[in-house]
């Protein structure tokens, strides 16, 4: 790119014909970007534009007042629509967001890493590429089918861990109705769809080393574990900083579907499974409340492209190569 | 060392984990490896328990009698479930050529060196992916604005540009196509369409495999732009139908004795765990199946996708 800007552009690149060859050029790649510079404008960026929204008290479009002229009927209330931040519910909600995606950020990490060195280690090739084919197959899944896994096992009447807990005696858990368990239960499904993923991100990083380094290691009397300290995870560092950039400017949106779906959207765990996301669909489907909902995504908009530019920051500062933009 | 690794017959390793290292790796991933896919299984063989065994000792590994019950009763859905078949592929291949056409399309500028607005088309989609009007604007906007509501447009449209994609495309541009290439087409009076068409698709074909996939798995599993553009019965794609089944059984359910003998008749007639669970099968068969041969090119993509994204 810094090439076709500069004055000097080399040879093959200099546009040839002139002025109007260049001109011609430039309008025939130009509709080529129109259909989706279309979609873009009207789906991502004419959105941005109701952000104003969440500062008014918004008015549902009637037949006499049809979609955006609503809005100029709609009073101008400040900040009114983001009082709900200081309820007890959206700090839980805050609080369940930002708690699980720190968390299965540093277990994700470790987990994939760990595994895909495992796997790079294995001398059975076919062993190890049969694990990777499996380990990946729940990516590929919709939370609606996982939920129906889960509800296999935990299903109140025939679930069976329910009643493995019966035949064993024991009071059988109301698994859908005891917010107590699902924090971990929430863990583990994202664990056991998500890691796979990452583990065949890390190992093929990890098979794009060159090998003659490790050869080099061992000769000089490295153990394996000093080679993977010294030689694997130095190669793995860029490919972990920019999945954490990304992990962290999405630090605020949650999976809608592993939060809705996955525990049957069950009213008593709501304390335990509400995010923000889950919030804003069910404030506005409840309560219609728009002003108030599209505060509350505007939030997490903002928010989350804050902590984007945060991150990216901090990591050109520790090693520019690294950084996203 | 990787040719001393292939010819390792186990009493030479060099420069590798000792044999008991390497059965604890084994154990471990080989169980996280059978974790992910033994839930399959076990839906598998629910949708094929008798409902007596499920009466008896739950869902189970090993049910004390089997049945097709599920499957004929999948049959005797009729038409909900082949509409919800039907719409589900229509929504997948619809979507999926729609979006590769206009991913690729908008790729291949962004991959030319000598395109002038290529600075500016780069961040018009790039900003996207970090910056948004959020869930309710952007409802609006397609629902009031764009008249998506109740209609296959709102199953696919609001999917069909995704950046990620088009960064996939563009690094596939990069790494395979020689820029001499598209000189010499130039020079030779090809058109800048013809150029892409015959010249450069060719090259590139792993890359739209790859986008394509992603794409397709994408509308296959979608569920929630039915839940928030749909309630028409007509149009619900698989997934949805599925996740209302649960709905409407757990609302019955809770409420049967409630709404009495019209209730009881409902909760009789209702759709079977064992029948669900045999619809949970008919939808990651199709994934189960290409998946083997599909998953190069997914890997693929998403390598280059979440590096250079």
């Amino acid at each position: 790119m810094s090439m076709a800007r500069t004055g000097t552009r080399p040879e093959h690149i200099r546009p040839r014909g002139g002025a109007s060859a260049m001109r011609k050029k430039t309008f025939w790649l130009t509709t080529m970007m129109l259909p989706a510079t279309i979609w873009l404008l009207l789906i991502r960026y004419l959105p941005m534009f109701g952000i104003v929204m969440s500062f008014l008290d918004y008015k549902l479009p009637t037949r006499k007042v049809p979609f955006p002229l609503n809005l100029l009927k709609s009073p101008w209330v400040g900040l009114k629509n983001f009082q709900f931040l200081f309820t007890g519910e959206s700090l839980t909600m805050i609080r369940n967001t930002i708690g699980y995606n720190a968390l299965w950020i540093v277990l994700g990490l470790l987990i994939s890493v760990a595994f895909a060195i495992m796997m790079s280690e294995l001398s059975r090739k076919f062993l190890a590429k049969t694990y990777q084919t499996m380990m990946f197959f729940p990516y590929f899944l919709s939370w609606v089918v996982v939920s129906y896994f889960l509800f296999a096992f935990l299903d109140p009447t025939n679930g069976m861990l329910v009643r493995s807990q019966r035949a064993a005696g024991a009071a059988a858990v109301d698994w859908y109705n005891t917010p107590a368990y699902w924090p971990y239960i929430l863990t583990i499904c994202s664990l056991w769809k998500n890691t796979g993923y990452s583990t065949v991100l890390y190992l093929s990083a990890i098979t794009g080393i060159d090998r003659s380094q490790y050869e080099a290691a061992a000769v000089d009397g490295a153990t394996k574990w000093q080679q993977t300290v010294h030689v694997t995870l130095p190669h793995l560092k860029p490919m972990i900083v920019i999945l954490l950039i990304m992990n962290v400017g999405k630090i605020f949106n949650a999976d809608f579907g592993l939060f809705w779906s996955v525990p049957m959207n069950s009213a008593p765990l709501y304390p335990v499974t509400q995010v923000v996301d889950t919030y804003v669909y069910r404030a506005y489907t409840s309560t219609g409340n728009v002003g108030m909902s599209t505060a509350a995504g505007f939030l997490q908009n903002l928010v989350g492209f804050i902590c984007i530019m945060i991150a990216n920051g901090i990591v050109r500062k520790l090693d520019a190569d690294s950084s996203l933009f | 060392m990787t040719t001393a690794a292939k010819k390792n017959t186990g009493a030479f390793r060099l420069n590798m984990v000792s044999r008991k290292t390497e059965s604890v790796f084994h154990l471990i991933l080989g169980l996280f490896a059978l974790a992910c896919i033994i839930p399959f299984i076990f839906v598998i063989i629910i949708s094929f328990s008798s409902e007596n065994s499920i009466r008896q000792i739950g869902y189970s590994f090993v049910p004390s009698s089997w049945s097709l019950d599920a499957y004929r009763q999948v049959f005797n859905l009729g038409d909900a479930l082949w509409r919800s078949y039907f719409n589900s592929f229509f929504i997948t291949i619809a979507g999926t050529v729609l979006s590769v056409t206009m991913c690729v399309l908008y790729a291949y500028p962004l991959f030319r060196k000598d395109y002038k607005l290529r600075g500016f088309f780069s961040f018009l989609s790039f900003f996207t992916m970090i910056f948004g009007g959020g869930l309710i604007p952007t409802y609006i906007v397609c629902k009031n604005l764009l008249g998506m509501s109740n209609n296959y447009a709102a199953l696919i449209v609001p999917m069909l540009v995704s950046p990620f994609n088009i960064i996939i495309m563009r690094t596939f541009f990069q790494t395979s196509v020689p820029f001499d290439l598209i000189e010499a087409a130039t020079i030779d009076g090809s058109g800048e369409y013809t150029t892409l068409v015959r010249v450069i698709l060719p090259i590139v074909k792993p890359g739209i495999a790859t986008v394509a996939l992603l794409t397709a798995l994408g509308y296959w599993n979608e569920w929630f732009l039915c839940l928030l553009y749909v309630t028409k019965r007509d149009l619900y794609p698989l997934q949805y139908l599925l996740m209302e089944m649960q709905r409407n059984a757990e609302f019955l359910a809770r409420n049967s004795s409630m709404i009495g003998a019209s209730g009881a008749q409902a909760v009789a007639s209702l759709p079977s765990q064992t029948m669900r669970m045999a619809v949970v099968v008919f939808i990651v068969l199709p994934i189960a199946c290409a998946y083997p041969f599909f998953q190069r090119y997914v890997v693929a993509g998403l390598t280059i996708g979440s590096v250079k994204g």
